[in-house]
């Protein structure tokens, strides 16, 4: 049987690159720790945050249903622990709370796929193909394993994902579980986030009838536009395009690109038009 | 060196072949696109071709890797110019050495017909009248369902006489 699902937000870390605590830093407004929390209740009724018992009285996570870590385990996996502890029936949706790009298209992805006879359903890492631990599915059956590895004396939830019966996922959004542990990934991330600029600055190259429209081969801009086809929308609306969307293809960063793809600040996009070599 | 080059000088085939050349090949099959001096009844009098070179060169070496897979030949190259071209300039070069004639000749035909459906590569005639325009027909919107050349050499033939 499917076991119920609960989720968590883990917001346990110390914070040490960041120099200050990562759960209340504000994107748009609004903690990452609030964000992460009002997202995944967007999909599960029982969300949970996870503290370490010192932490438990903080401004922002006292706002939350909580969980405290138990004593005897240090780090992330204290926190999963800890919520399994709490209830061994249920399987826990985890997340770390500094992810501030993850989305619900990604969550609803995780919780599609997520196979319940397996440990753990998770993402593998578009940045090193590794199981990405801080947002995946840990279903009851991975509470013996954990206990076993933590007895063991290790602590990393990487690795026992990648010892353990793992569906791992290719992620829809391969930014989307980017973490931000410094202040200038921070800095970065806000500028992407912040509402009066959910406009990205990109970069757009014309070729062959589009560059004769344009009239130029390139233009740095900023948009609104959150995929190419929006692009090639607005950019029709401000050069005259003639060509349809639908007799181009799409490049966005030297390499063909889905018209649906989310773009993100700094990239290079290109509208292929019917090609003519040979 | 990629197996799949843009110039913007003048394709020298010659060169290219000498790369192709192997000891366990027994032959090697070349194929040239060159400028023809009409296109769907306008006289042209000169081309110009232009690519998006950093995915140009990615795909069409995807192509030309495929070739050798696909039909187990030896080694495959392919060259296309860009820039201003005359009348029988050669705009595209390929070539194809394996141990028998059969798979050099179809992999040659796989990357020139791959070439012109999947490379970012564009180009624009020059006609007598002094019009011009981009060609862009073959697999646009109305021609996706087809690509056979037999029936549509002459009449999608974009100035050159393989079309």
């Amino acid at each position: 049987m499917t076991a119920s699902l609960k989720g968590l937000v883990l917001s346990g870390g110390r914070s040490t690159r960041m120099k200050q605590d990562k759960a209340v830093l504000a994107y748009a407004g609004e903690t990452q720790l609030d964000r992460a929390v009002k997202l995944l209740q967007s999909r599960i009724k029982d969300v949970f945050v996870s503290v370490r018992a010192d932490q438990a009285q903080e401004a922002t996570r006292a706002r939350h249903p909580q969980i405290v870590d138990g004593e005897g385990v240090e780090g992330p996996i204290a926190g999963i622990r800890a919520a399994q502890a709490a209830d061994p029936e249920a399987a826990w949706l985890v997340v770390a709370c500094d992810l501030p790009l993850l989305d619900a298209s990604t969550l609803d992805a995780l919780l599609a796929s997520r196979d319940s006879r397996r440990v753990a359903t998770a993402f593998r890492s578009s940045h090193d193909g590794l199981p990405e631990p801080l947002c995946g599915i840990w279903e009851p059956r991975s509470r013996d394993g954990l206990e076993a590895f933590l007895a063991t004396g290790r602590n990393c939830p990487r690795k026992f994902l990648i010892n353990s019966d793992t569906l791992l996922l290719d992620q829809p959004n391969p930014r989307a579980l980017d973490n931000v542990n410094t202040p200038d990934e921070f800095q970065a991330t806000s500028a992407q986030l912040a509402p009066s600029d959910a406009r990205r600055a990109l970069r757009v190259q014309y070729f062959a009838l589009l560059r004769e429209q344009a009239k130029c081969s390139e233009e740095s801009l900023q948009t609104d536009a959150a995929t190419a086809r929006d692009l090639y929308a607005e950019l029709t609306a401000r050069h005259g395009f003639t060509l349809p969307a639908d007799m181009l293809k799409v490049a966005v960063n030297a390499e063909f690109a889905d018209w649906s793809r989310p773009l993100a600040a700094g990239d290079t996009v290109v509208f292929i038009p019917p090609v003519a070599g040979g | 060196m990629s197996t799949f080059r843009f110039t913007r000088t003048a394709i020298d085939g010659q060169a290219l072949r000498n790369e192709l050349l192997d000891h366990h090949c027994g032959g090697y099959a070349a194929f040239e696109g060159w400028v023809r001096d009409h296109n769907e009844g306008h006289a042209v009098t000169r081309l110009e071709y232009e690519a998006f070179e950093p995915l140009g060169m990615k795909e069409g070496a995807r192509i030309v890797e495929e070739a050798i897979k696909r039909y187990g030949v030896t080694r495959a190259l392919c060259e296309h110019r860009v820039g201003e071209l005359g009348l029988g300039d050669v705009a595209v070069w390929v070539g194809v050495s394996a141990a028998h004639r059969d798979e050099a000749f179809k992999a040659c035909r796989f990357i020139i017909d791959e070439v012109k459906h999947r490379v970012p590569i564009w180009k624009k005639e020059h006609y007598v009248n002094g019009d011009s325009g981009w060609v862009n027909c073959e697999r646009c919107a109305a021609d996706a369902h087809s690509h056979d050349h037999d029936h549509h050499g002459h009449d999608h033939g974009h100035g050159l006489d393989h079309g």
